[in-house]
């Protein structure tokens, strides 16, 4: 349909599709060991002949360059960010999870596999899971020698608290900025190894495409974001560590440089997106307040252990307190929905994250949303406060203490509990939470899709690798809460060092690869023509309006739920945009330049295709599992309705701007029996 | 041929040992950012203890007996040898403490080349601010100051008195003190420089504690706090002397 | 609300640079950079180019950010970054003057874009521990006292914008190096190189042209995660120390 600049490598230059998972015999709990065990190795004075790319320097790409300085190759890593400080892992909140077992409550590494598993609803590989279950713990004995200050008990020891879908406390945390502190321990080792010559780091360097030779990855195309230079930088082989892409959705919580392009460069050149439809949707954000709206604030999971979610049993109440003529705390007890309650008694408010965000959403299509927008719901603590402030007000000796004092109490335990969430809170919305309730709403959060991997973390296209939250790995169709730092951690200092080997095993005689080759040129000219095009086009509207236009279809029609009707039609919604993008989008300034807008237009044009293979494979998967809900396949009660005959398997996309294709890799599961997720 | 050898590495011995000597460990530690900091904290410190010395001794001024006690006291400062190597020390402090003061401000001022248009004060003290100018004022106070009794007293020509002590009297510096401090405008010098010394002194009592790194939770308020009584109660005692003069005698 | 801004414009390092006056109508609800996207959303329809501002998280954490607004870093709000400014903070018809970092260790690259990577040279010179991965012992092998582990947190939250710089008068980055060193001083794990690493650093943030500290506590009071200068004192302490015991020339 549309012309696009791109050359599309023809179909007999791409390497051949394998999707053999490379999963190792042997018993679950020994396939690792063993592996690693009898796996080829790279000798140091090899090592030092061989050169790696990173790109993207988060949890992931950092612990991976600096783990891979350390052993000794010659490592080149990049960011487009100034400084590898700033990746979106900073972001995360929560914790971390890891199978330590110190609170002594029954935890192992077969349990954090087991949970992991079965909170992604039975769409991820158990061989890569049990791994991640297994160097969990090396993880917290990597970061705590790091020196990273996780919180600590009286006793010195380390704290744990838990987190939603499991029974078991094993996250780890430093109060709120559990994210922060794991990045700046990895960051740190990674300065370390910049200081020491192993790493040469390459801050504010784009990578715009991917550069294969005879079948095997062999280098990067750079946009130099400082002054526009487009670069050439080649290695023997590439590793790519470069995120999520839930900006797809322009509105999300995702930091606002996070994107595709990495990946989606790499798909285009042959390698395959996994599952791109698993996206996972965090039920407590603060909600949209306007069209200016930039981005979404996750307000942490762990607020939902005392908060109860509500909203008003009448419509005529919900448009009362819409327009502002009531207020919360104007709707009688016995007017208000407490629906996660009444839907979900056994869990409460304390369901799974998919499944509290699709009950928001349905109450709001129903027309009960409480902000301007309609959609958004009460995250109440009033119960809460009097709660703790009767027993706090009991342990003072007041037996019969009034109201006023229950209400003070409660508060302090609240603010103890919470007190920098509220205080974000407060600085966002402008409203005091210990008096009204939090308004909250369900917003993009996290993709478990991502680039097809093998058990090595290597794509289809021999010599790259990706880790992190660019993978599809480990998290199936949802993400337990505090396992995404876990992940990224696990592959960057525990996984790719060793599995990179099996690769680079077989290239210690090959020579530096040279920055001349024909492929090189070939792909440093199509960068810079598909940039010059976009220069060239210099339509009428922004980039910015674009994406908030893409983010808009895929939001409504390949969000919370789904159905075939809708995503057939969003399909043909965002092929006209697309091509209404490559005649009408406007980018001033220079190309040679400082220039955001160039950087923003070209991964505004990846997420245009990327969200096209989203919602074909949101019509492909013809059942409701996790973050994916088909609205076609549900029961009764308008749960999720899994087809584990027909739909356990992985759908890797191969792109094709006509008509992308999917490739299959059957999931098979040997030591867990596949059961229905019930919260009832 | 061989003796030039043997002279051409003896003088390269000396340039490197001289090299050696100067760029040595003592020479980075005075020269980073921290050591002049330090030099700045201990002179300081050596100048603050001064100032308590010499206010008790001027503050004999106030003695109703015609200046008998200070100018015997006057006459023991300029003579005691003890006394006399502090007072070097005291003036090569009070020059150290300036140039250093000096290079600090000009490195900080081309730390930041250009200047911001909106200039808040809001997140520090004036003080704090200010110290390089309120000690470029102090500077010219010390200068007038050393001028009018200190250089009088060394190398002018006093008249002498005698209290019996001594067989040829001593100087009458009591006198010419006593005649400035009848003058308004000397006056408001005085004060208005022990206005400047009270602000440098508020910031640079404490400051000199931060940067020794003698800070703790518990006792940092309480050093904050003695500081802070330090510099009103210091440079109040100082401008009592002229006010009392002018007013009072 | 109707707002007129005042922004820095410059082109580049070398270029004076000089303040453009912009007329933009604002919500009450919206982020300062939010209002700072409709300004250039305006420009970009009127075929201008927008203001360079850099930004990422939004959320406060990760650093990106760096306005001086109205004179003071990251805004009037205390413990508070410029993404987390909310326009109802400000009154129609109001004045808002926006100004880049400016120090000479912080060039500036366009606009409101400054290079701080001297930060991280300061980092690479020994903001570490140097251990390497899978060395590591049990994580519970060491009990930490919990409030020793509080206060390294306390420092440890540092985010790198550099305000501390831009508020000093002096241009100094002793609270951010201080913040390192201090997080790092506290943990048993890392104080077994501390006194190498709180000579390194101090040599590579001299040399990167940062002035010097005068204790003059603008940093602090403008730090978005209200990093205390006991770090300072913290570092001063060791600096000495290091130096005066250590058998080594660093």
């Amino acid at each position: 349909m549309t012309v696009q600049p791109d050359r599309n490598v023809s179909k007999d230059l791409k390497p051949q599709i394998n999707l053999d998972d490379k999963v190792p015999e042997g018993a679950l709990d020994e396939k690792w060991t063993k592996y690693r065990s009898t796996m080829n190795l790279v000798a140091p004075n090899n090592k030092r002949r061989i050169e790696i790319i990173v790109v993207g320097t988060g949890l992931a790409g950092a612990s991976a360059a600096a783990t891979l300085g350390e052993l000794g190759y010659n490592v080149k890593a990049f960011t487009f960010h100034d400084s590898p400080r700033r990746a979106h892992s900073i972001a995360a909140q929560g914790g971390i999870n890891a199978a330590k077992n110190y609170q002594n409550d029954g935890d192992s590494v077969y349990r954090l596999f087991y949970d992991t598993i079965k909170g992604g609803d039975y769409r991820s590989r158990e061989a890569n899971v049990h791994r991640l279950a297994e160097v969990s713990r090396n993880i917290i004995d990597q970061a705590v020698a790091q020196g990273v200050p996780f919180a600590r008990e009286y006793g010195g020891l380390l704290a744990n608290r838990s987190f939603g879908g499991v029974q078991v406390s094993r996250t780890f945390y430093a109060r709120g900025q559990t994210g922060q502190q794991l990045l700046l321990g990895a960051y740190q080792s990674l300065s370390r190894q910049i200081s020491l010559g192993n790493v040469t780091m390459y801050n504010r360097h784009e990578m715009l495409d991917l550069v294969v030779i005879k079948g095997k990855a062999r280098g990067i195309i750079t946009r130099n974001l400082l002054n526009g230079k487009i670069e050439r930088h080649a290695a023997h082989c590439v590793v790519l560590a470069t995120g999520g892409y839930g900006n797809v959705f322009y509105l999300s919580t995702n930091a606002m440089n996070s994107n595709v392009t990495a990946a989606w460069r790499a798909v285009r050149r042959g390698a395959l997106m996994a599952n791109p439809s698993f996206t996972q949707i965090h039920p407590t954000c603060i909600p949209q307040s306007g069209e200016y709206q930039s981005k979404l604030t996750l307000m942490s999971e762990s607020l939902r252990n005392d908060g109860r979610v509500w909203v008003p049993k009448t419509k005529e109440d919900a448009i009362a307190i819409r327009e502002g003529r009531k207020t919360a705390l104007d709707i009688a007890e016995e007017d208000r929905d407490y629906y996660l309650e009444r839907r979900y008694p056994a869990f409460g408010n304390l369901v799974p994250r998919d499944v509290a965000s699709r009950a928001a959403k349905v109450e709001c299509d129903k027309g009960h949303g409480i902000v301007p927008t309609g959609l958004g719901v009460f995250l109440d603590f009033a119960s809460a406060i009097q709660r703790y402030g009767k027993s706090e007000a009991h342990s003072q000796g007041h037996h019969d203490p009034d109201p006023a004092l229950v209400t003070r109490l409660g508060e302090g335990v609240i603010k103890e509990k919470y007190g920098n969430l509220f205080q974000m809170y407060e600085k966002i919305s402008g409203e005091n939470p210990y008096k009204m309730p939090m308004k909250i709403y369900p917003a993009v959060h996290y993709t478990m899709g991502g680039l097809w991997v093998d058990y090595n973390l290597e794509t289809n296209v021999p010599g790259l690798f990706a880790l992190g939250e660019a993978n599809f790995s480990d998290h199936g169709a949802n993400r337990l809460g505090a396992s995404a730092l876990m992940q990224g951690l696990a592959d960057g200092y525990f996984v790719i060092p060793y599995t990179i080997g099996q690769f680079l095993s077989g290239e210690i005689r090959t020579p530096w690869i040279s920055p001349d080759e024909p492929e090189f040129a070939e792909a440093e000219n199509a960068t810079r023509e598909r940039l010059e095009k976009l220069m060239s086009i210099k339509g009428s509207q922004s980039v910015e309006s674009f994406h908030r236009r893409l983010g808009k279809i895929i939001w409504e029609y390949c969000g919370m739920s789904r159905n075939a009707e809708g995503l057939q039609k969003a399909r043909e919604m965002v092929r006209e945009l697309r091509e209404e993008f490559w005649r009408d989008v406007f980018i001033p300034g220079d190309l040679n330049d400082y220039n955001p807008e160039v950087e923003k237009a070209g991964r505004v044009a990846d997420f245009l295709e990327l969200g096209e293979t989203m919602i074909l494979d949101a019509l492909d998967r013809d059942e409701s599992c996790g973050g994916h809900f088909r609205e076609e396949y549900q029961t009764e009660e308008g749960e999720a309705l899994r087809r584990d005959k027909e739909f356990a398997y992985v759908a890797a996309w191969e792109w094709d701007s006509e008509e992308p294709q999917v490739h299959k890799e059957q999931l098979t599961f040997e030591n867990v029996e596949l059961k229905t997720r019930s919260y009832k | 041929m061989g003796i030039s050898i043997i002279i051409n590495s003896f003088v390269q011995l000396q340039t490197n040992d001289l090299i050696t000597v100067f760029m040595n460990w003592f020479f980075n530690f005075l020269t980073s950012s921290i050591g002049r900091k330090v030099i700045m904290s201990l002179t300081g410190i050596f100048l603050m203890l001064f100032l308590i010395v010499h206010l008790a001794g001027n503050l004999q001024l106030l003695i109703p007996d015609e200046g008998e006690k200070f100018n015997l006291y006057a006459k023991m400062m300029t003579t005691n040898p003890i006394i006399k190597v502090i007072a070097y020390g005291n003036y090569f402090f009070i020059l150290l403490h300036a140039v250093q003061g000096i290079l600090l401000w000009s490195k900080n001022r081309s730390a930041r080349r250009t200047r911001y248009a909106v200039a808040t004060g809001a997140s520090s003290s004036f003080a704090s601010r200010n110290m390089g100018w309120l000690g470029v004022v102090i500077f010219v106070f010390i200068l007038v100051h050393m001028g009018q009794f200190w250089f009088k007293m060394k190398f002018g020509d006093l008249p002498s008195v005698n209290y019996g002590q001594y067989a040829d009297g001593v100087k009458d510096l009591y006198t010419p003190v006593a005649y400035a401090f009848k003058q308004w405008y000397f006056v408001t010098f005085y004060v208005i420089s022990m206005v400047v010394i009270a602000f440098h002194l508020n910031h640079g009592f404490q400051s000199a504690f931060q940067t020794l790194g003698l800070n703790h939770r518990k006792y940092t308020p309480t050093i904050k706090v003695v500081g802070s009584i330090y510099s009103i109660l210091v440079p109040l005692g100082f401008a009592i002397i002229p006010i009392f003069f002018f007013f009072f005698r | 609300m109707k707002l007129t801004l005042k922004v820095w414009r410059q082109k580049n390092a070398q270029d004076k640079g000089h303040f453009d006056t912009f007329k933009v109508e604002a919500h009450e609800h919206m982020s300062f950079l939010e209002m700072m996207d409709v300004l250039n959303e305006s420009l970009i329809a009127e075929g201008k180019e927008p203001v360079a501002f850099e930004h990422d998280c939004r959320e406060g954490i990760c650093g990106t950010c760096n306005m001086v607004i109205n004179g003071r870093p990251h805004g009037p709000m205390q413990g508070t970054t410029t993404c987390q400014i909310h326009m109802r903070h400000y009154n129609d018809g109001d004045t808002i003057v926006i100004e880049p970092w400016r120090a000479k260790a912080f060039p500036v690259i366009k606009d409101l874009v400054v290079d701080r990577t001297a930060f991280d040279r300061i980092i690479q010179s020994g903001g570490y521990i140097s251990i390497n991965t899978g060395q590591a012992q049990d994580a519970n092998a060491i009990p930490i006292e919990k409030d020793t582990a509080a206060r390294a947190m306390d420092a440890a939250e540092c985010i790198g914008c550099g305000a501390c710089v831009a508020a000093c008068p002096n241009a100094s980055a002793m609270l951010f190096t201080s913040a390192k060193v201090s997080h790092l001083a506290l943990m048993p794990q890392g104080r077994v190189e501390h006194s190498r690493r709180v000579q390194a650093m101090i040599k590579q943030m001299d040399e990167e042209g940062f002035g010097m500290c005068s204790n003059v506590g603008a940093c602090e009071a403008e730090c978005p995660k209200e990093i205390s200068i006991d770090n300072i004192a913290r570092m001063n302490r060791s600096y000495v120390a290091s130096v005066l015991a250590s058998e080594k020339a660093v």
